[in-house]
């Protein structure tokens, strides 16, 4: 069965048929021409197909995209572009916080929308002291990046590159 | 040419070319190419890990509405070569592993194909099978290999005549590659020719290969591979994913066909790393000189073809002994194809042999870096070469500087912070320097006032886009932004897999004599237009030295001694790795090969069920890599070493030297922390909690 939906990509109003079985990620890559999200296990296990939905990081491998009309969706290419990066991005780049790149657009969305969470107090299971302010130290950020694998083995670099932009 | 330049340019602290495309997604993936309304592919795999296909109804299948097609083999696909069985695909009703393609169902929508596959009936005839490597099964045999087995001098008199011995049987599981992008194709098959977008390790292998398996002729196939999404060796020989996509183009022509494995199907198709069972004996005298080393392997493969890793290769060459004896023996099992990964032969092979020498340096109450320093042999004690540069030596002194190794107290079992036991381990790291020759380049200088650099290799995330342009900098005795390279298709001259961490060292010496065939033709001045396509002469020096790359790892863990559960705080890693190409890249490439050893150490394992002959691990819940909570401070740092013989740049390849040893280290510290000695990757908090209570402690 085939629904119409819109869903706003990066700001743009995208309008579309979607199979009721088809995922927000798939809908992303495979109708829209979307492929900053990428899918590396389909599985809601890697973290690669994280973009912002609603402002929050969302794995969207796991959502259907039926479910998600209307929804402001945010990727990568979304957050910045090539000549204007985001600071997330440009953190990354000046930190080496990847090599082969495809878990990157996921590390980057996750990175912007735990920031986010950060500076709102949401805490983490590493976080001692519930009801105080938010510090970001390399354990935090470890342990709320640990939904996006990197098997090139970037994360010393990824906790660098966030640790610069930390609260 | 100016020498200032050519300075700034190698060994210069560059970002990433293409950095900013891959923090924003814009990078395009093989899957990603825009192609006008594609087909999918979805593969339909055995069930059963030994047997045949005894019957196949497509029916339903072929009747829903999206369907294209249901291929099996009835009728097969015809193939023009089908003499390698990984990829004799659909030839046969036989099933030589679980996991293997028996079908794939071609249809207008990813859902549509999933659900199509859900409704062919397979119906399969399970034989009895095996996947259990044991060192004392029937089947086992000496591999048709040249250099399978050495010998040097007489080891059993080596070892009767020791002061303190060791004998310790060592095992390492079946680790898989991982790579976050999945095995990927995009083919369409239109006029008679192959249009491929592919993740892959190598371009032009890819096409040799379909051009063999598909009886096609060079300019018939054409593959493009801009970005890969990692390998790690998984990607480095064409596998039956690339077969099926093929099969499946041929079988729509005018359409494109895209073919992504899953998670599932890569753990079965993309290959992994065999599991070992490894016996390493040491002898030494009172003062530490060693006697002799012995390194006995036993491997897996499929029954259908003979994959061997060299494990016992380093061994042979670390360190000095009057008699070293090595053998490598396999077990042919009813399990996927083994082939390549992440340093295949050095990585389970040193987890060895660097935990053997621990265990060694503790009986002989020596430092065991000391010991190391004691056996470092003045030539390759294989080849009796003299060696290119062998700093192992300047690593382990430098590094116990960095990492305070002074301060260590050896005895095991001493330092706990409340359920914490504390320790530190050492181990070494080799990776020879391959060079893979017969690759070509093209420059030609361009209007704009820059050099196209062409070469078909490929940047699989080590930083070739960025290191290769630094080279062709160089050698042409420009700036690096004067220089535009393309890269990662078949279009381009002629490149080797860069397998072996021989990318770098092949393609930039290829880069070197093309520069120079460059300039001896159109001087320093070139008008535009002028072009040299040339390659790397000979290197003389490759016969007449031994070329390896070393270093040594330093882990420091921390295990709780309630739970078993393993910690790496702080790893640090010194290298001796010739000329740095690009800082910031080799540093990374080294932190990613300890954090790919850290993760082998503690957390990798592929689960074979033996009653099923099933992988019961075939997602990234169930096979565990490190996240980033798993990985703590990682430093790696290199001597200053130059070695004029290797190649004109004076590098090593460093792609997998940062994995090898780093699993020995870490597994030396946890017996420094405990007081027990984990021979069986991976040191899950299972098998410490047992050995523990076998100690009484």
């Amino acid at each position: 069965m085939d629904i119409d939906i819109t869903l706003h990509v990066d700001g743009e109003p995208r309008s579309l048929s979607v199979d009721t079985r088809t995922t927000v990620l798939d809908a992303l890559r495979e109708q829209l021409g979307v492929t900053a999200p990428k899918k590396g296990c389909d599985h809601g296990q890697c973290g690669s197909c994280t973009c912002l939905v609603d402002g929050r990081r969302v794995t969207t491998c796991l959502s259907l995209a039926v479910a998600h009309d209307g929804a402001q969706i945010t990727t990568a290419a979304g957050l910045g572009s090539e000549r204007d990066l985001h600071a997330v991005q440009q953190a990354f780049v000046d930190h080496d916080g990847f090599q082969c790149g495809y878990c990157t657009p996921g590390q980057i969305c996750s990175a912007a929308g735990m920031l986010d969470e950060a500076r709102s107090g949401f805490p983490s299971d590493v976080t001692a002291d519930l009801t105080a302010d938010v510090v970001l130290d390399a354990d935090e950020i470890r342990e709320r990046m640990s939904g996006n694998l990197c098997r090139c083995g970037a994360y010393v670099n990824i906790v660098a590159a966030i640790g610069e932009l930390a609260p | 040419m100016s020498n200032a330049i050519a300075t700034r340019t190698l060994g210069a602290d560059v970002g990433r070319r293409d950095g900013p495309r891959k923090v924003t997604g814009a990078a395009t993936y093989a899957y990603e190419h825009p192609l006008t309304d594609p087909a999918y592919v979805v593969p339909l795999l055995s069930t059963v890990a030994r047997g045949r296909v005894v019957g196949i109804d497509a029916a339903e299948a072929r009747r829903l509405p999206g369907v294209l097609a249901v291929l099996t083999h009835e009728p097969a696909p015809e193939l023009a070569d089908t003499s390698n069985p990984e990829l004799a695909i659909l030839q046969s009703p036989a099933i030589h592993f679980r996991g293997q393609i028996v079908g794939a169902v071609i249809a207008e929508s990813l859902e549509i194909g999933a659900h199509a596959a859900a409704l062919v009936r397979i119906e399969e005839q399970a034989s009895d099978h095996d996947v259990v490597l044991r060192v004392d099964h029937p089947d086992v045999f000496k591999p048709d290999d040249d250099g399978t087995d050495t010998a040097h001098g007489d080891a059993e008199a080596g070892l009767r005549a020791a002061a303190t011995t060791v004998d310790a049987t060592y095992t390492t599981p079946q680790q898989h590659q991982g790579a976050m992008e999945p095995h990927t194709s995009v083919a369409l098959w239109r006029d008679d020719a192959l249009r491929l977008y592919e993740s892959t390790q190598s371009v032009h292998g890819v096409r040799e290969t379909i051009m063999e398996v598909f009886g096609l002729r060079a300019e018939q196939v054409e593959v493009t591979a801009p970005f890969v999404g990692g390998g790690f060796g998984s990607k480095g020989e064409v596998h039956a994913n690339t077969v099926l996509a093929v099969i499946a183009a041929r079988a729509v022509p005018g359409r494109a066909v895209k073919l992504a494995l899953t998670r599932h199907h890569v753990f079965t198709l993309g290959s992994h790393r065999t599991p070992t069972i490894q016996r390493v004996r040491l002898g030494a005298d009172a003062s530490g000189g060693l006697l002799a080393i012995t390194h006995d392997v036993w491997a897996h493969t499929s029954r259908m073809k003979a994959y061997i890793d060299q494990v016992a290769a380093a061994t042979r060459m670390m360190y000095a002994a009057p008699s070293i004896a090595t053998t490598h023996r396999l077990v042919p099992l009813d399990v996927p194809f083994p082939s390549w990964m992440r340093a295949p032969s050095e990585t389970p092979g040193m987890y060895a042999l660097e935990c053997a020498i621990d265990e060694l340096a503790i009986a002989l109450r020596i430092d065991p870096i000391e010991l190391r320093i004691r056996n470092d042999p003045p030539a390759d004690p294989d080849s009796g070469k003299p060696w290119s540069s062998r700093n192992l030596v300047a690593c382990l002194r430098q590094g116990a500087e960095r990492f305070g190794w002074a301060r260590r107290d050896p005895a095991p079992r001493r330092r706990r912070d409340g359920r914490w036991l504390a320790g530190t381990g050492v181990a070494g790291s080799t990776y020879p320097v391959f060079h893979t020759p017969g690759s070509q380049a093209q420059i030609e200088f361009r209007d704009d006032g820059r050099y196209e650099v062409s070469i078909g290799a490929i940047d699989v995330g080590t930083g070739t886009w960025t290191s290769l342009s630094q080279i062709a900098a160089e050698a042409l005795g420009v700036p690096h932004e004067r220089v535009a390279l393309q890269i990662g298709d078949t279009a381009l001259p002629y490149s080797h897999v860069p397998g072996g961490s021989a990318g770098i060292t092949s393609w930039g010496a290829t880069l070197f004599g093309a520069a120079r065939a460059f300039r001896d033709r159109h001087g320093d001045d070139p008008a535009p237009g002028d072009t040299v396509t040339a390659g790397a002469p000979d290197n003389p020096a490759e016969d007449a030295y031994a070329m390896h790359a070393f270093g040594t790892h330093f882990a420091e863990v921390r295990v709780d001694a309630d739970t078993g559960e393993v910690r790496v705080p702080r790893m640090l890693g010194m290298f001796a790795i010739g000329r740095v190409v690009n800082p910031r890249t080799a540093r990374s490439q080294l932190i990613g090969g300890m954090t790919f050893g850290l993760s082998m150490a503690l957390h990798e394992e592929v689960v074979m069920d033996a009653a099923l002959g099933a992988i019961v691990t075939p997602d990234l819940a169930g096979y565990h890599i490190a996240t980033n909570a798993d990985v703590g401070d990682i430093d790696a740092a290199w001597i200053d070493e130059i070695d004029p013989h290797v190649n004109p740049m004076g590098t090593k390849g460093i792609g997998e030297l940062g994995i090898v040893g780093a699993a020995a280290a870490i597994a030396n510290a946890v017996f420094h922390a405990t007081g027990t000695r984990m021979r069986d990757l991976p040191i899950t908090p299972d098998k410490l909690l047992r050995a523990h209570m076998a100690l009484g402690a």
